[in-house]
């Protein structure tokens, strides 16, 4: 296992504290005023030169939101959010509308190669061909760079920010955004509707494979934003598509929001793969500062036999609000959610998946590995439901939980709804803390009580970090391993 | 959202405005007043639970209950001599008989000397006040349906165990509503359990077919140290009949509690079980089996709540669905940061016999000490058919075999129960309840 003990070696090298990507690039930036109100609305929308039913469809967002109430029954705790205190909108400035990657800010280049991910070498060096990650990155409100765009035109494949999806593919953008997650879904995601800046949009025509993974890295970068993207992809019948997102933001004091909606729309014998490293700031041991999480990520199984699997890797943010779910319409579809959700200091995470059966014979399988240090509170939230017509339908789902200490909580609330017959659904969750044996066992041949720890966690997130494409299965380990660390002795 | 209060509906409207006049007519002393006034204002805050409630989500009592029915009255001489038509579902076994007729006890018809036992009228120990000490801190108070009860409870019994008593026959209490008019009956039964004593406790529920009466009946159980209790309730109420019920427990150290719950018959139960541990290395066995059929709904809900360490608890429940039936199982296990070593399992499973069948399970977890097993699984599904195939291979026409298979999963909870009789009781009626349906 070296990339445990390569782990092992990174986490020693850190500092409870230190969060690795809490680096602030200065950039001059255009920011809209703080506050929400339907001026906003219209400025974010002018700014991005969008079509009017755009601006009709955001306005008639934020009037609905504004009638709306915060939800709280999940079981999170933080102090009222001043929806009026953020700024809607901030965007790096000299990169008013980048033609090539040569003119993005040298700044923001490298904020992203310090993230890891060097959007120019990628350009240049384009090395091996299977290996190769095409990406869209969003830096506070706007997409900054999207690289391999040649590539995937030859192709056939749309992959933009959707604020330029909204220019040059109106009629795609218009006919599917909203359609999985409605304007008048939940608080958070009408808010997004509103305010949404930016986000990527994939579109694979029928019968294409995506050539390659496709990738967003979100970065939260100004003081007192929030970020709201949008995120839409739509795989015509018989495509695939793989589509990578990373998430991280500088350290700050105070509380940043980050509200985000996430459509997928599979057809007929469609594939889409979403893997999603989250790590935004956490905030501090004491729980001082750090992201509020609250994500609406949903997937509609449209198409016969098409599939949708989501797989999460949850190390970062203050508070995780977060359901990444599948509407199984199409016969035969398949639904499936791989996730690991760590929580350390103060975290809190409500996560789960909802896998809504509508069409016969359709298939799901949910697997949520939870592990829960510090003082901080972890629980899987999760719906599986069958409904009338859902004949033959099939559930499996395993949520286990590794509590490490005892100041900290994991909690598990499933619901199971079957109203049919002929639906098989099979539920399992259990909840325990590292086994003395095994940690006993790895000691004895010289690991320390911190390399066991790391190894048995790995081992026991396992099934989901094989999920995984190989580069981020990689960063995922270390990331889990950087999370718990000082969670041991 | 679920500080959404909807307009109050006829039924609730007519409860609160029945109260001050039934409250009048209620047994109870100063003490006893504040407490029905004050679970009653947390009616009135509330309302009836409807599915906005997150704990009466598959359980709209806001929508069943349609009418406040008058309260019920204490049996006269007549309602007494019509007992004889009403068969007892246990007539044969061998117990100590305690009887309670639309929520009042009759002493006349309940046994009044057994070592070890003392056996009170709660109407009459709610005016007095004497040994009610523990009424009510017992089960979980914020709940709508035991405040309900709390306010319009009528009578009951107080049975209290002696320290060390091992009775040598079941403690059998038979509740009775009676009549053709529907009333409401709200019983309360109040058990303390004295330090080591040993002791079986059956409770029946049955009233007639075809009414569409209410009862509300809650149970407090305190058991102390070191003692072993088994508790079996078979809810035989009327077809037309809503039945809730709350199973509130206090469990002292190293007690052993067994529960199991049975329901049939009523159109609409509800049994609740709240379960406190207060002292270490309790091991705490609940379960359920329901046989449903047509559109009858019945609701296992638990809230286990281990505040002690070294706690063991077993939660299985099982629901046989047909018709247009529901079935709803939630369950929560809740450990305390101080109960290190609990070892929780909660298993619900359901046959769905039926399109039409709906099961909702929510098995619950929420857990604050790290040094725990805890675990839960749900199942629900149709009938095997490797398993349907392979019997009828051997020569079983289906509905036998499948007769076969659904005793078979049901009997799984049954076996918990030690005592003969009333096992063969419970697995006559799921076999009267599975010739039923094949039959039809």
């Amino acid at each position: 296992m070296p990339a445990v003990k390569e782990t092992v070696d990174q986490v020693k090298a850190i500092d409870v504290d230190q969060y690795k990507y809490g680096f602030e690039t200065e950039v001059e930036v255009d920011k809209a005023p703080k506050g929400l109100n339907e001026d906003i609305v219209r400025l974010i929308s002018a700014k991005k030169n969008e079509p009017a039913w755009m601006l009709e469809w955001r306005l008639d967002a934020f009037r609905r939101w504004l009638t709306m109430r915060e939800p709280t029954w999940a079981r999170v705790d933080y102090p009222e959010i001043d929806f009026q205190d953020i700024h809607y909108y901030a965007a790096p400035k000299k990169n008013a509308a980048p033609k090539t990657i040569d003119d993005v800010d040298p700044a923001i280049l490298d904020t992203y190669k310090k993230l890891g991910i060097p959007l120019r070498e990628q350009e240049i060096l384009a090395g091996v061909q299977q290996s190769k990650v095409a990406v869209d990155a969003v830096f506070d409100s706007v997409s900054v760079a999207t690289t391999f765009k040649e590539e995937l035109k030859k192709a056939g494949v749309i992959f933009c920010s959707i604020s330029e999806a909204m220019r040059e593919h109106p009629e795609l953008v218009q006919k599917y955004i909203g359609t999985v997650v409605p304007v008048t879904d939940n608080y958070y995601a009408t808010l997004n509707s509103a305010v949404f800046t930016d986000g990527s949009f994939v579109y694979v025509p029928k019968g294409v494979r995506c050539p390659m993974e496709l990738s967003t890295y979100f970065r939260i970068n100004e003081k007192n934003t929030g970020q709201f993207e949008r995120t839409l992809i739509i795989v015509e019948e018989g495509g695939y598509v793989s589509y990578l997102e990373g998430c991280t933001a500088p350290q700050r004091d105070e509380n940043q929001l980050h509200a985000a909606v996430v459509e997928l729309i599979a057809l007929d014998d469609a594939e889409i793969k979403d893997s999603t490293v989250q790590n935004w700031y956490p905030g501090d041991k004491d729980g001082k500062g750090g992201i509020y999480n609250f994500v609406t990520k949903r997937g509609d199984c449209r198409g016969k036999n098409s599939k949708i699997s989501w797989t999460q890797v949850e190390t970062g943010s203050a508070i995780t609000w977060k359901y990444p779910s599948c509407i199984l319409r199409g016969e035969g579809s398949r639904g499936e959610f791989y996730s690991i959700a760590v929580s350390n200091g103060r975290q809190q995470v409500d996560s789960g998946t909802k896998m809504i059966h509508l069409g016969k014979n359709t298939t799901s399988r949910i697997i949520s590995k939870g592990i829960s240090a510090g003082h901080s509170q972890n629980t899987y939230r999760g719906l599986v439901s069958a409904h009338r017509r859902a004949t033959g339908a099939r559930n499996f789902t395993n949520c286990d939980s590794l509590l490490i200490g005892n100041k900290c909580g994991a909690h598990t609330v499933p619901y199971i709804e079957s109203k049919n017959g002929s639906a098989i659904f099979e539920h399992e969750a259990t909840t325990s803390k590292i086994s003395e044996e095994q940690l006993f066992y790895c000691m004895q041949r010289g690991l320390s009580e911190e390399e066991a720890t790391a190894l048995i966690v790995n081992g026991f997130v396992k099934d989901v970090l094989q999920q995984l494409p190989m580069e981020f299965a990689v960063e995922a380990q270390k990331l889990i391993s950087i999370s718990l660390e000082g969670s041991v002795g | 959202m679920s500080d959404v209060t909807p307009m109050r509906t006829p039924a609730e409207s007519a409860l609160i405005a029945a109260f001050p006049a039934a409250r009048k007519n209620l047994p109870g002393n100063s003490t006893v007043i504040a407490m029905r006034e004050s679970a009653f204002n947390r009616f009135e805050a509330k309302g009836l639970p409807h599915r906005r409630v997150e704990e009466y989500k598959y359980t709209d009592l806001r929508a069943a209950v349609r009418e406040a029915l008058p309260l019920a009255a204490a049996p006269d001489a007549k309602t007494l001599a019509s007992l004889a038509g009403v068969t007892d579902p246990f007539a044969a076994l061998d117990a100590d008989r305690i009887l309670i007729v639309d929520g009042h006890f009759v002493a006349s018809q309940s046994a009044s000397v057994i070592a070890g036992v003392t056996i009170h009228d709660l109407g009459e120990a709610l005016s007095s006040g004497q040994g009610i000490e523990a009424l009510g801190t017992i089960a979980k108070a914020d709940d709508a349906a035991l405040a309900l009860n709390a306010a319009f409870m009528q009578g009951g019994v107080v049975i209290a165990i002696a320290k060390n008593a091992k009775p040598a026959k079941p403690l059998y209490v038979r509740c009775v509503v009676t009549g053709t008019a529907p009333h409401a009956v709200y019983p309360r039964v109040l058990i303390s359990i004295g330090e080591g004593a040993d002791v079986t406790l059956i409770e029946t529920q049955q009233g007639p077919d075809g009414v569409a009466y209410q009862v509300n009946g809650v149970v407090e159980i305190k058991a102390g140290a070191h003692s072993k209790v088994q508790h079996v309730r078979l809810n035989a109420q009327g077809n037309a009949a809503i039945d809730m019920s709350t199973l509130g427990t206090d469990l002292g150290e190293h007690v052993e509690f067994k529960s199991l719950n049975f329901v049939t018959r009523p159109a609409l139960s509800r049994h609740q079980v709240f379960a406190r541990f207060s002292g270490e290395h309790i091991k705490f066995d609940v379960s359920g089996a329901a046989l449903l059929k047509d559109k009858q709904h019945a609701d296992s809900t638990l809230y286990v709540d281990h505040a002690m360490p070294h706690g063991e608890s077993r939660e299985l429940f099982k629901h046989v669905l047909d018709g247009e039936s529901t079935g709803v199982f939630q369950g929560k296990i809740v450990v305390q940061p101080i109960a290190q070593k609990t070892d929780g399992r909660m298993m619900s499973q359901a046959i769905l016999l039926s399109d039409n069948a709906t099961m909702n399970n929510k098995p619950e977890l929420e857990i604050f000490a790290d040094d725990v097993a805890c675990g839960h699984g749900a199942t629900c599904g149709a009938l095997d058919e490797d398993l349907l195939f392979y019997l009828r291979a051997r020569g079983l026409p289906k509905p036998e075999a499948e007769a076969l298979m659904l005793a078979a999963f049901v009997g799984e909870a049954l076996e918990k129960i030690e005592n003969d009789t009333v096992r063969d009781v419970l697995e006559a009626e799921t076999q009267n309840w599975l010739l039923a349906r094949a039959v039809k």
